[in-house]
């Protein structure tokens, strides 16, 4: 895994620094317009959370539940276009030095051009990509073109990622490495499992610097639980449903709760 | 989503005539034989644009398949439920008077529709629950918009004792009410599908994000040659048997190879099925008919060769109904087994290189050549089928205008892969021909779409 310039991978390390996992928030753009997308954003920066992870409304988001995808259905109906994923990056990389990745499936960047894609994200101040349905056997241009703007390609490592996949995704990621906490789409579960943990553990084996976990963890219990083994925790569809119930103001309250179980040893 | 994009990275040759495939089959650096492509790729498309927790389902799925494929015992198998079961070989039947409305040209119906549950689907399905067995999976699911393939995973899943769930889009379980219940009567559950456009292809969402909830015991029946590797190779390799059927049937009944082969196309599993047995004959010219909905030019329709460009849903690079920003669009056709915004990636490969022609029919066009089948021949065919009737009329009226000297229209041979029957839309028809009494129940289904 290579480390150079990552601006996701300095961001956990900033956080191991503080004896902590970095805690990682999701929102879909648009959701429910730009400026709320990018208020909510920033809340989230100056609230505990240590990397922005922002998702692009598709059509057809097979990796999601039901709460993301009426978030992102109501993104789209709501007139929302792929390039004002732009809109947003700048407008939380222009307040905060927090990291932006995009989450994305391909086809949005696949018809844009990979590389007018990556460009265009280079230039809003994005950190890179998490891509839920691009496995780096199809990534060849991806992976030439995130080197020439040095962005990073966060790749997925499953419950059922072999031993040989698991290394190879792990070389092929930069910044840090998505663990899948359970064989499934996002949602809010009550527990993650020990799944989990073997897919951490494995990726850590396979030689990844850095794996954070996401899919499923919407409490600050655990987020604890997670941190004690992984470098980073991703939360989503809670995030997404405080915004929907509650607001910014909501998003703000969750972010501080779930920033108190990022500790590497709770006292 | 209303902006169709109609640039595409490359234009594959409209038309092909014969001297251009023999160009192409002898072309150096090209392989040999068109036959048989294993996937992942075909050319540029297909391949596998999958989470990575499905990857290892996938690999799963190709080892069980490749080592099936390998194993007498497996192959037996097949052949023995083809046989006994569902009705195969299928007959090729020559359609005299539908003929003599296509110029003149011999027709002849590859009769799918004579198969067990009524159309093409019955391969696939058995295949693909005898390696679910294979992988010791106890469950299969399934996506449908009409429900045709549901039906025939869930006939597959009471045949062979594995548990059966379909996704269907909520207006479509509505709107087919009984074919919902032909499913359920099979022991098979329908999950009405709510989410996104509730359409097919969010059936096919649905499905996946079981798929990856469940894969340790579920095996994902994907209904057309579509999707990631191995579906594509994999559903064409259990509907090969449909070429092979009727290359040998032609040889048989006129002495040679036929002049074209029509059949329809949404996904494209009836079509790359007969198409394969003749991909090798460069003299045989392959036409794929697209849903043309009301006219290409409406914007509703499924004409995803003919107007979308390449992008990757469901797993496979390919050609795909997208608007400006890669997202998907909503399809539109009279027939909901024609009605999906993709298609195969091997439909795809060979329209760029041009070895297949791929061309819009619209529900108008297909509609006249339902009912002129019916009326002709004694066979009420599928809707889905009837745009490669309504193809076939034009091909036919082509072939009879373009005869050399000497030659007869009656010389020129055209198979028409008949896919399916139309028993399922009988009201759709009856509604469309206004056949139906106003104040009949009957009419009362038709308006609400049902097909029977």
């Amino acid at each position: 895994m290579k480390t150079l310039s990552s601006k996701a991978a300095a961001a956990v390390e900033k956080a191991r620094s503080e004896g902590r996992a970095a805690l990682i928030g999701y929102l879909p753009a648009g959701f429910p317009d730009v400026p709320t997308t990018i208020e909510a954003a920033l809340t989230m920066a100056a609230n505990g959370v240590d990397l922005i992870e922002i998702g692009i409304p598709y059509s057809d988001p097979v990796m999601d539940g039901r709460v993301i995808q009426d978030a992102t259905v109501q993104a789209l109906a709501a007139g929302f276009t792929v390039p004002q994923i732009y809109d947003v990056v700048r407008g939380i990389t222009s307040a905060t030095d927090v990291p932006v990745l995009v989450m994305t499936y391909w086809n949005p960047v696949m018809r844009m051009g990979v590389r007018e894609f990556a460009s265009r994200l280079a230039e809003a101040g994005g950190a890179g990509l998490i891509t839920p349905d691009l496995i780096p056997d199809e990534a060849a241009e991806w992976m030439a073109v995130s080197d020439e703007f040095g962005l990073d390609r966060v790749y997925l490592v499953a419950p059922s990622t072999s031993q040989a996949r698991m290394r190879s995704t792990v070389e092929a990621s930069r910044g840090f490495v998505y663990g899948v906490s359970v064989m499934g789409i996002t949602g809010a579960r009550t527990s993650v499992g020990a799944a989990a943990r073997a897919v951490v553990d494995d990726a850590h084996a396979a030689g990844a610097e850095r794996v954070c976990v996401g899919l499923g963890v919407s409490s600050a219990a655990q987020v604890a639980e997670i941190a004690r083994y992984a470098d980073g925790v991703i939360v989503g569809t809670a995030l997404v449903a405080a915004l929907r119930d509650g607001g910014v103001p909501a998003v703000a309250a969750l972010c501080k709760d779930l920033s108190t179980g990022t500790g590497k040893n709770p006292s | 989503m209303t902006h169709q994009d109609t640039g595409r990275a490359s234009e594959p040759a409209a038309q092909i005539d014969g001297d251009a495939a023999a160009a192409f089959l002898s072309h150096e650096g090209r392989p040999e034989s068109l036959r048989h492509a294993p996937g992942p790729y075909f050319g540029d498309y297909g391949g596998r644009w999958m989470p990575e927790s499905l990857i290892a389902a996938l690999d799963e799925l190709q080892e069980t398949f490749e080592a099936a494929k390998a194993d007498p015992e497996f192959t037996a198998q097949v052949a023995e439920l083809n046989a006994t079961y569902a009705g195969r070989p299928s007959l090729l039947t020559e359609a005299k008077s539908f003929a003599a409305h296509a110029g003149g040209v011999r027709v002849f119906l590859k009769r799918e529709d004579l198969n067990h549950t009524g159309s093409h689907k019955i391969n696939n399905v058995l295949g693909q629950a005898l390696l679910a067995k294979r992988m010791g999976k106890t469950r299969v699911i399934a996506e449908t918009g009409a429900g045709q393939h549901g039906v025939a995973s869930a006939t597959a899943a009471a045949l062979l004792g594995l548990e059966c769930v379909v996704y269907m889009g909520a207006e479509d379980t509505r709107r087919q009410a009984l074919n919902v219940a032909r499913m359920q009567l099979l022991g098979a559950e329908v999950i009405p599908v709510t989410n996104g456009s509730q359409t097919l292809k969010d059936a096919i969402n649905d499905a996946l994000r079981d798929w990856v909830a469940n894969v340790d015991t579920t095996h994902y029946l994907l209904g057309t040659a579509a999707g990631a590797h191995p579906f594509p190779a994999m559903v064409r390799y259990f509907h090969e048997v449909i070429g092979e059927e009727a290359r040998a049937q032609i040889l048989e009944q006129t002495g040679k190879l036929p002049d074209a082969v029509c059949a329809c196309v949404g996904g494209g599993s009836n079509a790359i099925g007969i198409f394969h047995g003749f991909l090798d004959d460069p003299s045989v010219r392959l036409y794929g008919f697209e849903a043309g909905g009301d006219g290409v030019e409406s914007g509703r329709h499924a004409a995803t060769i003919t107007l979308g460009r390449p992008g990757v849903l469901h797993g496979a690079r390919s050609y795909l109904m997208q608007d400006e920003y890669g997202q998907t669009m909503e399809s539109h056709s009279i027939s909901a087994g024609l009605d999906y915004p993709g298609v195969g990636p091997e439909h795809a490969y060979l329209a760029d290189i041009g070895r297949a022609s791929y061309e819009p029919v619209t529900d108008r066009e297909a509609m006249d050549a339902f009912q002129l089948l019916c009326r002709t021949e004694g066979i009420i065919p599928a809707i889905e089928t009837a745009h490669a009737l309504a193809g076939a009329l034009k091909v036919g009226q082509r072939l009879a205008a373009d005869l050399a000297p000497g030659e007869q229209a009656s010389d020129k041979v055209i198979i028409v892969n008949l896919s399916g029957r139309g028993d399922k839309d009988v009201a759709t028809a009856a509604e469309y021909f206004d056949l139906l009494p106003d104040d009949s129940a009957e009419q009362e289904i038709a308006q609400e779409g049902e097909q029977l």
